[in-house]
Order: C-alpha cells, then structure tokens, then sequence
C-alpha cells in the first residue's frame, strides 16, 4: 500500500514537472512580456532601459533557460512574487484558496444531498414517471452554460426581486455572517445546478448495476426485506463507483469554478487563475494552474485509495490498468 | 443442376433495422434529432436570411440600437443596433460548426491513439495511456484560456495567418481537439483490447494481415458502436466550451457573431434589453441538450447488452 501511494506520488510529481514546463512555455507565447508592460506603463523608457530590464529580469535568456531558474527557485519554494498583487504568489494564493474552499464545499454538500437520494431512487424504480422527470433534470443540468445560469439567476434575484446581492463576497463595510451567507446563494445554487446532474447519473447508474449482481438476488431470495437488501447489501457497493467520481471531481472544482466566481465577483482560485492569465501575472498564473492540477492528482489518488478502503476485493497494483 | 441451394433459414433481424427500430423508440431523441436537423438547415440558411431581410449581420447601426421586434427585425435589435435574429442565425453556424469539427476531429486523435495503444500494447501502451491520464487531470479551463490567448506571432506563424480573421475559429478548434480525445482514446483503447484477442482477429493475423489493415479493417468497424456515442455527447461539451471562451472574449472574435460572444455585453444591459440574454443562452441548452439526448438515445440502440 505505502510502496503504491509512493509510485502514484512520484507520478504526480512527474506530472506536474511536465505540466510546469509546458504551461510556463504557453505563458511565454502569450502576448506581451513583463518588461514590455513596464514599457508600456513609462513612457520615459529609452530602449538601452528596456534592455537592462530585459537582462535584469533575465528575460534576453532563452525561454528553457528561463524555465530552469524558475524551477531552481521553486524547488527552495520561492515562487516569485505575484504582479498585480505585489506580493509572493502563495502568500497572495492563501484567502483566494480559503474563499474556494468554503464556495466548493458548501456546494459539493448540497449536491451530494440532493444527487444520492434522487439517483438511488430513480435506481430503484427505473423507467417509472419520477425516474423520467429526474432523468430529464439531470440532462438540463449538464447542458446548461453556467455562465448562462449565472446570469439568469443574477437577472431573477437581484435585479428584479432584489433578494440577494449580485456578487462580491460581503457588503462592503458592513456584513455579518448573514450577509456572507447571501453573497454565497447565487453561487452555489449556479455550481450545485450544474455538476448535480452528472452526480445524480453516476449514481442512479452505480446502483443499477449493482442492484443486478448475483448477491443482491442471494440476499433477496434469503428472504431479507426490500429496505434491507437496498441499505444493507446494494448501497455500500454501489457507494464504490460514488465516491470515486466524487473524489474525482473535487480537483475539477478548484478550476471548474472559474466561470461562475468570475460572473459573480467572487474572490476564490479560478478567478484568481482567471485574472492571472489575462492580467500577465505569470507567476500566479503558472502557481494556480499548477496547484488546481496537484489537487485533481491528489483526488485521484485518494479516490484509488477510497477504493481500497470499501471494496476488500480490489488489490492495489502499481502499473496495472487502474480504470 | 444446383448442389447448393440457399438455405432457408429465417433470417436473424438486421442490425441496421434493429437500431432504427430501437432508436425510434427514444422519443426525446428522435425530437433532439429534428430540433439539431432543423437548428442546422435555419444555420445554413443564414446568408438567405440576410438577403431577404436586406441586412449585414455584423454591421453597426447606431440609429436603431435596442429596438424591440418588427418586420424589419424579427426579434429586434442588438446594443449595436445589429438585426438580433441574424446574428443569431450566424452565431448557430459558428457554434455548430466548431462543434461537429472539433468533436470529429477529437474522435479521429483518440481512435488513433487508443488503436495503436490497446493493439501494440507495451512500453507504448503504457506511455500513452499516462498521457491519456495526465490530460484528463489538467484543469481543462484556465488551460484553455491560456491556449486561446497565445500569440499566434510569437508561435511563428505567418503574419497574414495570424492575425487572419476567420483564425479564432480554427483556433478554437483545435485547442478543443487537443484536450478533448482522452474519453474517445480510452473507450477504443478498452474495446481494442478485447477484440485483439478475437478469434476473426487472430484468423486475420494467421492470414498474415499487417498490424495497420487488422487496426483499420477488422478491430475498427467493430468499435464504432461507442465512438459514434462519445463523439455525439462530446458536440454539446464542445459547444459548451467554444460559447464560454467567445463569452470570455477568447473565442470568436466580434464583429463575427457567436451565441457565446453575444451574451459578453448581456451582463451590462439586463435593465434595458433582457432578451438580448436570453435567446443566445437559451439557443446554447436547447442544442446542447439535444446531441447530449441524442447521443443517449444512439447509446441505447447500440447498446448490444439491451434485449
């Protein structure tokens, strides 16, 4: 188990090494570079400046070579300082992070809620009418444009009703604890409307599979009550593919909120991320990417371990087909 | 004088009878069908659109911004004083277009990658499905916008190429294409595998076939069942994906129109002109919807395990 989770570590880290070099070449070939935007904030610059700032920056080295005294100071964990936020990007990335966590979270509960029991009965009366209408939920779900979404419910709750703020994260000024609460509404309703639908499948599709094994007519032919075989026999093995898609999917959410905190203002990682990219701020730009790619590794290693944990027939193999 | 005569066996339905039959039941996606065929012919129709109306899509008109509906523009007009239905109509072949080529085009990376994969197996097997798995656990957005924001100069291109107009639409393309073949990688690389151990495999391998023409003729043809499905659930992704970066500003560039480029200003004039948000995104979750039933009604009739 140890020598496992140690090969998947070394993995990742592989991974991340790769995923490092090729973002840091992208973010190379986007336009503009830092000193072209110091030149472009003074006028007074004369082109001997630019070339000292260039050689200052080490920006005349070439683009690997630029890449390996990045590594080189990251691997001390200096990762350079943020350029809008004029501070080093993991003391910047810190209140980001925690704004994503309680945003993800909240929602992730709330979908979690909702999808297990919706999916375990559609599971258990499949084709009936209740089925269908979830079915159809689930499928307006995934094929809606959460920005869409977002804008929609902005539309209906703030301008016209007027019940809740539109965006930011607490009332300027004033706010307590129900005011953070109300900026949170918007938010998580658009993230919870929109991964809901793909949870609620997984799970209807987990449980009918497993409501169709051997065991479970074992379990009935026993004579075991319907709740009995339901609870008891079927929901910890259909649980299995469960938790793994959700453990999977936590990673997604640190970046796949992008759209929705960007539309409401809300200060957590994809926006963070967001305004990196499109602000030139490589450093925070290349420190956020790398970090929403370590979180999904780190989601599927926990999910193969998860795995392992509830389901005592799966062995753990390094190199072996793993999904 | 006949030593073989035909014989008379009552024949086993028809595959391709079979599916029709099953698909027709799938009412929501025979609907979704109609809906995409009939989204596609008003797309195709733009240009006559245009000229019966007598309108350029992409022309300002600052005299008649935000006006409501009339003859002269169906649904009204934009905050640009652009016919609202026209752009509309531009912006469906926009998005249907990316869709369908980015979404083949992501097919035809995985089919290859995951043929070569699950035939060769190996160090090459092994090496591919790493990737497959490092790909997916990239964080698809901001990996995109990154992508749509590298400056096609600085990657060499000829001038006149880059800064061509009709480019942010092949670039969107392409960028999808790149991140989106891992499932359809996957799915033929699992279905390779099997059916390498066939017996009509291994005939065709004692026949001394080489390993290209078994690939492409004999284990091909026999995944196609689950290419065809992921490809069509993968449109309505794309789709998602293409309106969100043209939303962003990273996708289609105006003055072209897209349904994702005509909500960017929609957040501005919620008080004025609401249903200049509405029709794009609702246009975006009906098409969207449609190749995801679409792609559920094929899975069923496909699905060789169903009766």
């Amino acid at each position: 188990m140890t020598r496992y989770i140690s090969a998947r570590l070394v993995e990742a880290a592989g991974l991340l090494l790769v995923m490092s070099f090729a973002v840091y070449l992208l973010i190379g070939l986007m336009p503009g570079d830092p000193a072209d935007i110091m030149i472009a904030a003074d006028p007074r610059v004369t082109s001997a400046d630019v070339a000292r700032i260039k050689a200052l920056y080490g920006l005349d080295q070439p683009l690997w070579a630029r890449y390996v005294s990045w590594l080189g100071a990251a691997l001390t964990g200096d990762f350079g300082n943020s350029r809008l936020h004029l501070r080093p990007v993991l003391e910047v990335m810190g209140p980001f992070l925690a704004n994503s966590l309680l945003l993800m979270g909240a929602s992730f509960v709330l979908s979690v809620i909702i999808a297990l029991p919706a999916g375990i009965y559609a599971a258990v009366k499949p084709h009936s009418k209740l089925d269908h209408i979830i079915n159809l939920l689930c499928f307006a779900g995934i094929s809606l444009p959460a920005f869409w979404l977002a804008l929609m419910l902005m539309m209906a709750f703030s301008v016209w009703l007027g019940w809740l703020p539109a965006g930011g994260i607490a009332t300027p000024g004033g706010g307590g604890f129900l005011d953070r609460l109300a900026h949170l509404v918007l938010p998580v309703a658009t993230l919870t409307l929109s991964s809901i639908g793909h949870y609620t499948r997984f799970v209807r599709a987990a449980m009918i599979e497993t409501l169709r094994q051997d065991y479970i007519r074992t379990a009935r032919a026993k004579g075991a009550s319907p709740a009995r075989v339901l609870w008891g026999h079927a929901l910890r093995n259909a649980l299995i593919p469960v938790v793994t898609i959700l453990a999977l999917s936590f990673g997604s959410l640190f970046s796949g909120a992008l759209v929705t905190e960007t539309m409401f203002a809300y200060p957590g990682m994809g926006k963070m991320i967001y305004d990196a990219i499109m602000g030139n701020d490589y450093n925070l730009a290349l420190v956020g990417l790398l970090f929403a790619t370590l979180v999904t590794l780190l989601g599927n290693l926990g999910a193969d371990v998860a795995y392992v944990g509830l389901d005592p027939r799966i062995k753990l193999s390094t190199g072996e087909a793993r999904r | 004088m006949t030593l073989l005569a035909p014989l008379d066996i009552a024949p086993a339905e028809r595959p391709a009878r079979r599916f029709c039959k099953r698909f027709l039941r799938h009412r929501l996606a025979v609907g979704s069908a109609a809906l995409l065929a009939l989204l596609a012919l008003s797309a195709l129709a733009a240009p006559l659109a245009a000229h019966l109306l007598g309108q350029d899509p992409n022309a300002a008109d600052l005299l008649s911004r935000l006006l409501p509906a009339s003859a002269m523009h169906p649904l009204g007009t934009d905050e640009l004083g652009r016919d609202l239905l026209l752009r509309l109509l531009y912006g469906g072949r926009v998005s249907l277009a990316v869709g369908l080529a980015a979404a083949l085009v992501a097919a035809l990376i995985g089919t290859a990658l995951g043929l070569i994969a699950g035939y060769f197996g190996g160090w090459l097997d092994a090496a591919l499905m790493r990737l497959t798995d490092g790909v997916i656990a990239l964080p698809l957005l901001p990996l995109l916008i990154v992508l749509a924001a590298v400056d096609l100069n600085k990657l060499g291109l000829p001038a006149g190429i880059a800064n061509d107009e009709s480019v942010s639409l092949y670039r969107m393309v392409a960028i999808i294409a790149l991140v989106g073949w891992t499932t359809v990688a996957r799915l033929v690389r699992g279905a390779t595998l099997s059916l390498r151990e066939r017996d009509f495999v291994r005939a065709a391998v004692a026949t001394g076939a080489g390993p290209w023409r078994i690939m492409l003729v004999h284990i091909l043809p026999n995944a196609v069942s689950p290419i065809v499905v992921a490809t069509t659930l993968s449109v309505g992704n794309v789709i998602l994906l293409e309106s969100v970066l043209s939303f962003l500003g990273l996708g289609i560039q105006p003055p072209a129109a897209s349904w994702g480029n005509m909500l960017t200003n929609a957040q501005e004039l919620i008080w004025s002109a609401p249903l200049l948000a509405v029709y794009p995104g609702l246009l975006i979750f009906a098409t969207v919807i449609a190749f995801n039933f679409l792609g559920d009604g094929l899975q069923d009739a496909l699905d060789p395990r169903a009766d």
